[in-house]
């Protein structure tokens, strides 16, 4: 939504190089610099992080709560997908 | 394929303490209500940015005004994270400041009452701020994910806060008489409108049933309020200074002091608008949003050019 | 003057001059455009009194009397200041005051840059600090100066308004006197002189990309290097100083 305070985005933090970048949290900014900028003045002043980065919040797409059943339950019975799911004998070693 | 009911949901996450999410089904006196509590609390953050803020300037040293000026920073970025809460609800940040500067919306009591002196600083920060935190403890845990993570963030942040205005109580009332009595001073002016922030006694609280039901508060203003004066007391002896209660007494039966009631006329007339501070505060708020109407319009205008600059590239 | 008078009168310039840009800054706290920026210009208020008290408590330190950062600051009348008249110029708009803050976090990158490669250790040690927040600094006044500059026309008015009030102030931030001479031929000072060119040429850009009028010639006001300041400085001390001389015995 888009009001005289600028456009709201949002903004993922990652916390030391290699980790995955985290949801923190929103903002409102009129332009990406702006964005990038303001992000690190509110999000990171206490050393939370390594990099950022930022996005207009109109530009995420998410699932919503009655996708929950059809998107996510197929996938609990897919016990072959994890690795305790296969027996490996004794004696060979890690696998 | 029978269709789920919404509000058994609902229910249901609330009775095993699940968290409620922006897309979620809501009843719409929940979302109202939570509308009204996240923008209040960030009300009350960025106002209380001006009382504190009034000593950034005369702070008295080096370390003391560094101290400050995070700390007042941090109760803008507070105000932000429970804005951006409250837009997750489908209201707008310039909505809310309208309500705000139009003098609709609600904040704190406590921010209209004035910083007279450097001892209020330090008052503000431990007996404001050790009030404040008592009560986002509890919202950690509120129903509502973005609220609840929001509280997190903010009660990671205010942890330094509480400390940073007893430690100045501390150098007062260690310091010479004269430093001693101002913080005395203090003390008697910040202790009943701080006891008034946890709000009306529970028998008169008219949103206390819902919100309770809800999870958004998890214990009535009473309870609070008593652990704040007991956790207190023990803290205001190690200065030396006198809590300005008569009715202060140790309850042995029930394990906590009896304390005497603010004055709740005095709270209603300055929820009204009637505090000592209340129009000047407006007002500042009001010159500031004003001011800065032309920096967001040539930010919206330089946004917009740069984002058609870049579709035409 | 000895090496030492030199050395305490140069921190003294410096710590100055961030104590009352900062002390202007944080007038901004709480009353800034919006709430975001509020924050961004509070970091940087806190980054500039940081380098503050670290040049006062190193300048307390050369003078060797005993006396604290704190000491320096509270209890110093104006005409012991060495601040650049710039920073103690009223905020005005935030056209003024983002302006102001990016002709000086040009300066001080260029500054701090040079002064990191001096011979005074804790001088180094303070500018290496420096550099990496006034980077930051930099990019965000100049990214302002952009915005207003290719804003609105209001804007632009104004940020054009706010460079005619400040243009002036500017000259003087290269000034050097005997102080500054002194300290050249042991390595611990920087030559303004060789910083001018590129200032110049980095706010001429900055300007011309925002549009700004740069006239020909101005006269230059001057006069901090002596202790001779504008009207402003008695105000801002009277107000920052006003409790620990209220107090003068006691600790905070």
């Amino acid at each position: 939504m888009s009001d005289s305070q600028g456009p709201l985005w949002e903004v993922f933090v990652q916390k030391k190089a290699g980790q995955p970048f985290v949801h923190c949290g929103n903002l409102h900014a009129y332009d990406k610099e702006m964005a990038l900028q303001n992000a690190r003045d509110l999000y990171t002043r206490r050393g939370e992080g390594m990099a950022l980065w930022v996005v207009l919040s109109d530009a995420i797409v998410s699932s919503s709560p009655e996708d929950m059943g059809s998107f996510f339950e197929p996938s609990n019975d897919k016990i072959f997908r994890h690795p305790t799911f296969y027996q490996i004998p004794d004696g060979v070693g890690h696998m | 394929m029978g269709r789920v009911n919404v509000e058994e949901v609902f229910e249901a996450k609330l009775a095993k303490n699940d968290f409620i999410e922006p897309k979620d089904w809501m009843p719409e006196n929940y979302r109202k209500h939570l509308i009204r509590q996240i923008s209040q609390h960030a009300h009350s953050e960025i106002l209380g940015m001006l009382p504190e803020g009034n000593w950034i300037s005369r702070a008295p040293s080096l370390r003391a005004k560094l101290v400050l000026l995070a700390k007042v920073q941090d109760e803008g970025g507070h105000g932000l994270y429970l804005y951006t809460a409250a837009e997750s609800l489908g209201i707008s940040r310039d909505e809310m400041l309208n309500a705000l500067l139009t003098g609709k919306a609600k904040y704190s009591s406590i921010f209209n009452y004035p910083t007279l002196s450097w001892a209020d600083v330090g008052a503000v920060g431990w007996l404001v701020d050790g009030a404040a935190i008592m009560n986002q403890v509890m919202l950690q845990r509120s129903s509502y994910g973005p609220y609840s993570r929001a509280m997190v963030r903010i009660c990671k942040e205010e942890s330094f806060h509480q400390r940073q205005g007893y430690e100045i109580m501390t150098h007062l009332s260690f310091g010479t008489p004269e430093q001693k009595a101002m913080a005395q001073d203090a003390l008697n002016r910040w202790w009943f409108p701080t006891l008034m922030m946890f709000g009306p006694p529970d028998r008169e609280s008219p949103n206390s049933e819902n919100a309770l039901k809800w999870r958004i508060k998890r214990e009535t203003n009473d309870q609070l309020r008593q652990r704040f004066v007991n956790q207190t007391v023990i803290q205001a002896e190690y200065l030396g200074l006198t809590i300005p209660d008569k009715g202060l007494v140790w309850n042995e039966a029930k394990k906590a002091y009896d304390f005497s009631e603010p004055d709740w006329a005095e709270f209603k007339n300055v929820i009204k608008g009637n505090g000592p501070c209340n129009k000047e505060r407006l007002v500042s708020r009001n010159k500031s949003h004003k001011d800065g109407e032309w920096v967001r319009a040539a930010a919206a205008a330089y946004g917009k050019k740069q984002m058609e600059a870049s579709l035409a590239a | 003057m000895t090496k030492q008078e030199a050395l305490f009168n140069y921190t003294l310039r410096l710590g100055d001059t961030s104590l009352i840009l900062a002390q202007r800054l944080s007038e901004w706290t709480g009353h800034g455009p919006f709430l975001e920026e509020d924050l961004a210009l509070t970091n940087i208020a806190l980054d500039i009194f940081g380098r503050a008290k670290s040049l006062l408590e190193y300048a307390a330190k050369v003078e060797n009397k005993g006396k604290t950062e704190d000491d320096l600051a509270f209890f110093r009348n104006d005409r012991e200041y060495f601040n650049a008249l710039i920073t103690e110029q009223p905020n005005g708009d935030y056209a003024k005051t983002i302006l102001r803050q990016a002709f000086i976090d040009c300066f001080d990158l260029m500054f701090y840059t040079e002064l990191s490669n001096t011979k005074d250790a804790t001088l180094v040690g303070i500018s290496q600090k420096s550099i990496k927040e006034i980077t930051y600094h930099k990019r965000h006044s100049f990214s302002w100066v952009k915005r207003f500059g290719n804003g609105t026309e209001e804007s632009l008015t104004r940020l054009q308004q706010g460079f005619d009030e400040l243009w002036p102030f500017t000259g003087e931030l290269f000034e050097m006197n005997e102080v500054d001479e002194v300290l050249l031929k042991d390595g611990l000072a920087v030559d303004l002189s060789r910083l001018k060119a590129v200032w110049e040429k980095e706010i001429g850009d900055l300007l011309n990309e925002s549009h700004v009028q740069i006239p020909e010639s101005t006269y230059i006001q001057t006069g901090s290097r002596k202790g001779l300041h504008s009207e402003h400085l008695g105000y801002i001390l009277a107000e920052m100083q006003s409790l620990p001389r209220m107090h003068p015995t006691a600790k905070w």
